[in-house]
């Protein structure tokens, strides 16, 4: 490596390597991560910093190269081993119990006992309160979870991970679900961490962060190490280059042009959808319009609220207050059936929990909730259902052995189009596509890419949460970027780059974003 | 040497996992489309063997007969459990819905009515368990649980805990009557087997039942009226236990104050059975049917046999565990499909 730490490396890794399915996500990546040294990895999503943390903590097994402990290879057997060789991880989602105390949650699975299997009791309590000490953490110990912040919590999590005294401790993401403030007290316990001497792999975008505590930084990209560098070598703007630095597929520039002119004809037109003020738990009051055969793309981190603001606006979720109205009328956001009436119809993240029914058959889940395939009195056949679904699956291209294949036995691609072409029974006026494209192979992208221009050119308005800069910026015609639940900046024409999307979704200066701008 | 540890690992499990995953599908799949029928007809071949009255056209009618209330229980319960929900309370409905048959008989109310009033009050005891479970979202098993206990004690009330005899039933013929030979209440078996399979695949309200509990999430999200359907299930499931009720009190001619304790336990034992998977979503009237046919069979069988109940129970009860096996390897044959 060519930014090797001066430090006692702790653990390391060397060459791994890793495919599911058949699709390559870890190639041939090697970082060393150094005693009292916070090694920051940073990558768009996807770009393989979850694997590479499950390799490193035991969870998931590389196809090729190694794990490293103080330069020897190691063959970990599981979470545990990797737990006992001194490895801990603090992970995105809390895994706390919410309703034992602090200390109870910092002893899970390692509970002081007497010689008769009892819980020692007092011997537990002393050991939380040290743990709680080392992070210098103010803390009730008999404090319930349940009773306590997000970012506290994270504290505790913290605190747990280094009960089993580690020596090295990854940090994935943790100050994601954080106010500034709590953010800004979890990076002063990481600093202190260091300073005891801890090895410490710190994942994150945040561009603040990096600069406030980073000693190296890796940066990966699909699946391969695109830069590394020191604290001395490290700038902004050579991170979110590295970040970026892919070369951008024609596959979606392509399916744009046309798009892009035929939507021109009308995008001076009627607006389609009006979102003023709408907000909830998890978004700050957003307010935009979409006009008919427009694509606004919403970008941002995972977390950033681009989902939620989605579900709002299909109904899914309800919000705390905001209006959304459909050509003038106002929808009725008590739950999915008025937005559905308005012609607001969802593609939802996650197919396989929120989309499908995977025991039914292709026909069905075309069918489910939308008014084909009936007849008077609430009749219906498999006749009667494939016969309605047939047009949508064959304009979609769905590959199957017949219509009355269950959905469950389809490839990922055909599943989500699957999933459109139940969108596309309901004839929507807006169209709300939350990662239409995840877990898709190429072919399937390309043909979802057709369908959005081709429901445009009807005047359908799009709205496209992707994660994938790409497609959101070839297939958009302009761009939201959130951050933290709020729509931090609209990007449109000759602004909308890669650049300026990751920096506004990461929260990158302003003075530094305006040169990049007058580049592109 | 350094990838060592981790190569030589790697082609072991991919070879060892293929080959696991193959027998357990294999199995499953064999369980699946085997499993009733097969089950059903070894069973009978064994006792046809061994019991010479058993392949009669008597003895296979009183089969029926007997099967045919906890069939019609287990025909409303397969809707419920499809949508991975349960109701332990059609036992105690059969009860309390034949003490109101009866008791209105007695009264002198014609035997349309008392008929009538049968299906109501079941029809309301569904409608109490599937407004507390789809709009109050409580769980279907305590709110059922709660259900089994009160309707047994309502039925304890209106008896006085004493069997309410009626010599002149109105409707006794829905107990013993015959048509072209079949007795009635194997008819009526077969009428809400027919209506069941009618509403579950040729309606939409049937499609909307596969929905919810193959994925209650992506129904909401599709807009289909996902507590409308849990309430309607109930309510299906308590119109079944009056017409249980009705059955079962027109075959004894009276109202007993504990008819129909322990049914609720057959009745889901036939819907396992019968291949409904217990978390929702996948589920056959036709398996239900099949299912009952089974312990009625085993029940008919090993009493032709001379084994005596306390074994017949052993029995039965291992037959259950058997079926909650083949449930198993069927789920587990199925996230093996769904990637």
């Amino acid at each position: 490596m060519a930014a090797a730490p001066v430090a006692r490396p702790v653990a390391g890794l060397d060459g791994i390597e890793k495919s599911y399915h058949g699709n390559p996500v870890l190639r041939g990546v090697s970082l060393t991560l150094g005693a009292g040294r916070v090694h920051v990895l940073a990558g768009e999503n996807g770009a393989g910093k979850s694997t590479l943390i499950k390799i490193l903590t035991g969870v998931e097994r590389a196809d090729r190269g190694a794990v490293l402990l103080d330069g020897e290879p190691v063959a970990l057997a599981g979470p545990r081993d990797a737990g006992d060789r001194g490895l801990a991880v603090v992970h995105q989602e809390l895994s706390l119990v919410p309703e034992l105390t602090v200390a109870d949650n910092i002893l899970l699975g390692r509970e002081p006992r007497r010689r008769t299997g009892r819980l020692d009791r007092r011997r537990a309590r002393t050991l939380a309160v040290e743990a709680l000490a080392r992070i210098g953490a103010d803390l009730d110990p008999d404090a319930r979870i349940a009773s306590l912040g997000t970012g506290r919590r994270q504290l505790v999590e913290i605190a747990r991970a280094l009960a089993g005294r580690p020596r090295l401790l990854v940090l994935d993401e943790p100050t994601a679900a954080l106010s500034g403030e709590e953010a800004n007290l979890l990076l002063g316990t990481v600093e202190d961490l260091r300073a005891e001497g801890l090895a410490l792999l710190y994942i994150s975008h945040r561009m603040e962060e990096i600069a406030r505590i980073a000693d190296d930084v890796t940066v990966l990209r699909d699946g391969i190490v695109a830069d590394s560098m020191t604290r001395a070598e490290m700038t902004e703007d050579r991170i979110v280059t590295s970040m970026v630095g892919r070369p951008v597929r024609d596959l979606y520039r392509r399916e744009r042009s046309p798009d892009q002119r035929a939507s021109e004809g009308t995008a001076a037109g009627r607006p389609r959808l009006r979102v003023r003020g709408l907000r909830s738990a998890d978004v700050r009051p957003a307010s935009f319009e979409l006009r008919a055969g427009e694509v606004l793309g919403v970008a941002g981190i995972v977390g950033a609220g681009r989902s939620e603001l989605g579900r709002l606006i299909a109904g899914a979720d309800r919000p705390d207050g905001g209006t959304v109205e459909v050509d003038g009328a106002p929808v009725d956001l008590r739950g999915v059936r008025g937005p559905l009436a308005a012609g607001i119809v969802m593609l939802p993240e996650s197919r396989k929990e929120q989309g499908l029914f995977p025991w039914l058959s292709i026909a069905d889940n075309v069918c489910a909730g939308t008014p084909r395939g009936r007849r008077a009195f609430g009749r219906t056949s498999p006749a009667d259902a494939r016969a309605a679904a047939r047009p949508l699956t064959e304009s979609m291209r769905v590959k199957a052995t017949g219509l009355a294949q269950p959905v469950g036995e389809l490839s990922g691609g055909n599943q989500q189009k699957v999933l459109l072409a139940r969108c596309l029974a309901r004839d929507p006026s807006v169209l709300v596509l939350d990662e239409p494209t995840r877990g898709v192979d190429i072919g399937a992208k390309a043909d979802i890419y057709t369908l959005v221009g081709e429901v445009t050119r009807r005047g359908v308005a799009v709205l496209l949460i992707s994660s994938e800069l790409p497609e959101v910026l070839g297939l958009s015609d302009r761009v939201l970027v959130m951050r933290r639940g709020e729509v931090a900046a609209e990007l449109s024409g000759a602004a909308m780059t890669e650049e300026n999307v990751i920096r506004h979704a990461t929260g990158g200066t302003a003075a530094r974003a305006l040169p990049s701008e007058v580049n592109s | 040497m350094n990838e060592t540890p981790v190569l030589a690992d790697g082609p072991a499990a991919a070879v060892a996992r293929p080959a696991r995953g193959g027998l357990r599908k294999g199995v499953a799949a064999a369980a699946e489309r085997a499993g009733v029928a097969g089950a059903l007809a070894l069973l009978v071949i064994v006792f046809s063997v061994s019991a010479p009255y058993f392949l009669t056209v008597d003895n296979l009618l009183d089969v029926a007969r007997q099967i045919s209330v906890t069939a019609i229980l287990g025909a409303g319960l397969t809707l419920v459990i499809m949508t991975a929900g349960i109701d332990l309370s059609v036992g105690s409905a059969v009860g309390v819905t034949a003490f109101v048959a009866v008791r209105l008989s007695v009264g002198g109310a014609p035997a349309a009515a008392a008929v009538a009033a049968a299906l109501a009050a079941g029809l309301l005891v569904g409608a109490v368990n599937g407004v507390l479970v789809a709009r109050l979202r409580l769980a279907a098993f305590i709110v059922t649980l709660a259900a089994l206990t009160y309707l047994r004690g309502l039925t304890y009330v209106g008896t006085d805990g004493k069997t309410l005899f009626s010599t002149t039933l109105g409707y006794a013929w829905l107990g013993h009557g015959t048509v072209l030979g079949v007795p009635v209440p194997v008819v009526v078996m077969v009428a809400v087997f027919a209506a069941g399979w009618y509403l579950l695949n040729r309606t939409v309200f049937g499609r909307w039942v596969h929905a919810v509990g193959g994925n209650a999430e992506a129904a909401r999200l599709a807009g289909i009226p996902v507590r409308r359907v849990l309430a309607g299930v109930y309510v299906l499931s308590g119109l079944c236990a009056g017409i249980g009720g009705v059955i079962a009190s027109a075959r004894l001619q009276s109202a007993v104050p504990d008819l129909g304790t322990g049914y609720e336990l057959s009745a889901i034992a036939a819907v396992v059975l019968g291949g409904t998977s217990l978390l929702g979503g996948k589920g056959s009237l036709v398996g239900t049917l099949a299912g009952a046919a089974i312990i009625g069979v085993l029940v008919n069988g090993l009493t032709l046999l001379d084994v005596s109940t306390f074994y017949q129970q052993i029995i039965q009860g291992v037959v259950i565990v058997l079926a909650v096996v083949l449930d198993r390897l069927r789920t587990r044959g199925a996230t093996e499909v769904n990637p």
